[in-house]
């Protein structure tokens, strides 16, 4: 890869319990650029991508194995600071989950969190991050009202804009237009267009069409293991295995 | 055969509108029920103000029937006592309830939570004349000794066992109110870097505090109707208490100990249903609030 590499995967694996749900992933991810990863149900994706913030601690039985380098710094390591990998790893979830809150209390949680008290600033972090989310102009008059009154698409936006607002360095998304609607996907595949030039972002997503329009890199999973990845344009054009071959012109998934 | 098919669905109509019939009438009969009780106690209670005087009953303290100087019918002594026994059981259930919901339902194992529930649970089953024995027997005595009192039949006393009384229903509907609030909103706070401590008091709870609140008016509702602990455990004292630390007798102790002796007709019996139903109304606004809450927290949802 002839680009500056954000993460650095080696060999990483997970177990849930017995079961292996992850063979030896190596894969780099290049900074500032978006990084798509496909492939069927169950194939392993979202589980790599809940490697990337360690929120695969969270569940019962996971077990993770390998390197990941963030910037060179191990994060499968024991020593690392959790809260702080995952202020600098942002994740967005597949179903929009702002908090009952208002608007701005949801964007202001995460600096909170982390310890800013200060009224003006985080007036100035929550307007900084509805702007980076496209959402400001939309909610700049409702900040106090709640924030599940917002359209399915501005959660969406607004869920970004909350995980914005620590300033992460990496933005992961998971399925993040699997349940909006189009208008509302194509707003969002443009805001994934802007904020690749502030943000690591890879993106989980089941709709193939998606990772071609807003990815400059495609990983292809199945059966836990990553079969192929590459430029998305190579991918989508001339993939050097069958398997994607056969996945992404739809002969199977 | 065009025939049959109408025939066959008419009568299949008519034998599903009997079923309907048949569950609206359960479900009316609750209803019935409630406004017979709400009819009978307003209605013999009523009488009782043919000789006391409502504002005599329900401003002064004094409650002495049988007074050889002129009966007195002010119930001021036992709502006071009621409140302060309800209040002091609050005081422990609230914390404690929650406590054990959220460590319920956001920190035990999966194996201890299946044993640790039912178990709260399990301490509704007892029954309440068992628990007002281990108040005369065990933590009358303890408080007495802790606060060096020739006895321990006290409002404390009756809070303490009230508090057990009302757990049940606070820790297992807390529980509940917080396992409905969705993991996605869990997973945002820790996907932002909060730790599960931080969560559970900026997110979890916020997000339950309506079924939170609706759990503890009814565990409240629990304990303002308990009858046979606080008759055995708090000294029967129908004076008015000057803390926790004095005897009371409250509303339903009061009624449980005279209506078995009142002889019927009198202002004496009337009065006694006038009490009743007064602890009728404070249940029913408790209840209503309890309801209010529920539907709320709904709405939010």
């Amino acid at each position: 890869m002839d680009e500056p590499v954000r993460i650095d995967c080696q060999n990483v694996e997970v177990w849930y319990g017995s079961k292996q749900a992850l063979h030896g992933i190596s894969i780099r991810i290049p900074s500032n650029r978006v990084t798509a990863l496909i492939g069927p149900s169950g194939c392993g994706k979202s589980t790599f991508l809940r490697c990337l913030n360690r929120m695969n601690d969270l569940v019962p039985g996971a077990r993770t194995r390998g390197s990941i380098l963030l910037d060179g710094e191990d994060i499968l390591s024991p020593a690392t600071d959790v809260v702080d990998l995952r202020r600098r790893v942002g994740m967005v979830f597949q179903r929009w989950n702002p908090f009952p809150k208002s608007v701005f209390d949801n964007v202001a949680y995460g600096p909170r969190i982390h310890g800013i008290r200060d009224k003006a600033r985080l007036a100035e972090i929550v307007e900084d991050a509805l702007r980076k989310a496209s959402l400001w102009d939309e909610v700049k008059d409702r900040l106090r009202s709640s924030a599940l009154e917002l359209s399915g698409g501005q959660q969406q936006r607004l869920c970004i804009a909350r995980a914005l607002a620590v300033e992460p360095e990496v933005l992961l998304m998971d399925e993040p237009a699997s349940a909006l609607d189009p208008i509302s996907t194509a707003r969002l595949e443009d805001l994934i267009g802007e904020l690749k030039e502030r943000y690591t972002i890879v993106i989980v997503t089941h709709n193939m069409q998606q990772a071609a329009r807003v990815s400059d890199y495609t990983g292809f999973f199945y059966m836990g293991r990553l079969v192929e990845y590459d430029r998305t344009q190579t991918i989508f054009t001339s993939p050097a295995q069958e398997q994607t071959e056969a996945y992404i012109t739809g002969r199977f998934g | 055969m065009r025939d049959s098919i109408p025939v066959t669905r008419r009568r299949f109509r008519a034998g599903e509108r009997l079923m309907e019939g048949v569950l609206a009438l359960c479900g009316y009969t609750s209803v019935l029920v409630l406004a017979g009780i709400f009819v009978l106690l307003l209605w013999q209670g009523a009488r009782a103000f043919r000789e006391v005087p409502l504002w005599e009953f329900l401003t002064t303290a004094r409650w002495d029937p049988t007074s050889p100087e002129g009966a007195r019918y002010g119930i001021g002594s036992m709502v006071a006592s009621t409140f302060l026994v309800t209040l002091g059981a609050m005081a422990f259930t609230v914390p404690l309830g929650i406590g054990v919901a959220a460590y319920l339902s956001e920190f035990a194992p999966a194996r201890v939570r299946e044993v640790l529930k039912p178990a709260v649970e399990m301490l509704a089953a007892i029954p309440s004349v068992v628990v007002g024995f281990i108040g005369i027997v065990v933590v009358g005595p303890a408080i007495a000794r802790l606060f060096g009192l020739p006895n321990g039949l006290t409002a404390l006393n009756g809070a303490v066992l009230l508090t057990v009384m009302a757990l049940p229903t606070a820790v297992s509907l807390s529980e509940d109110a917080l396992r409905a609030v969705p993991r996605d909103h869990r997973l945002a706070s820790l996907a932002l870097g909060a730790n599960p401590w931080e969560t559970l008091v900026k997110v979890t709870l916020p997000a339950a505090a309506p079924g939170i609140l609706a759990a503890m008016m009814l565990a409240m509702g629990r304990a303002i109707g308990e009858t046979m602990t606080v008759l055995m455990a708090t000294g029967n004292a129908p004076a008015f208490p000057s803390g926790f630390l004095s005897p009371v007798r409250t509303m339903t102790a009061t009624i449980a100990i005279e209506l078995g002796e009142v002889p019927h007709g009198t202002a004496h019996y009337f009065a006694l249903f006038a009490v009743g139903f007064a602890l009728f109304v404070i249940s029913f606004v408790v209840n209503w609030v309890a309801d209010w809450f529920i539907r709320r927290g709904r709405r939010a949802r």
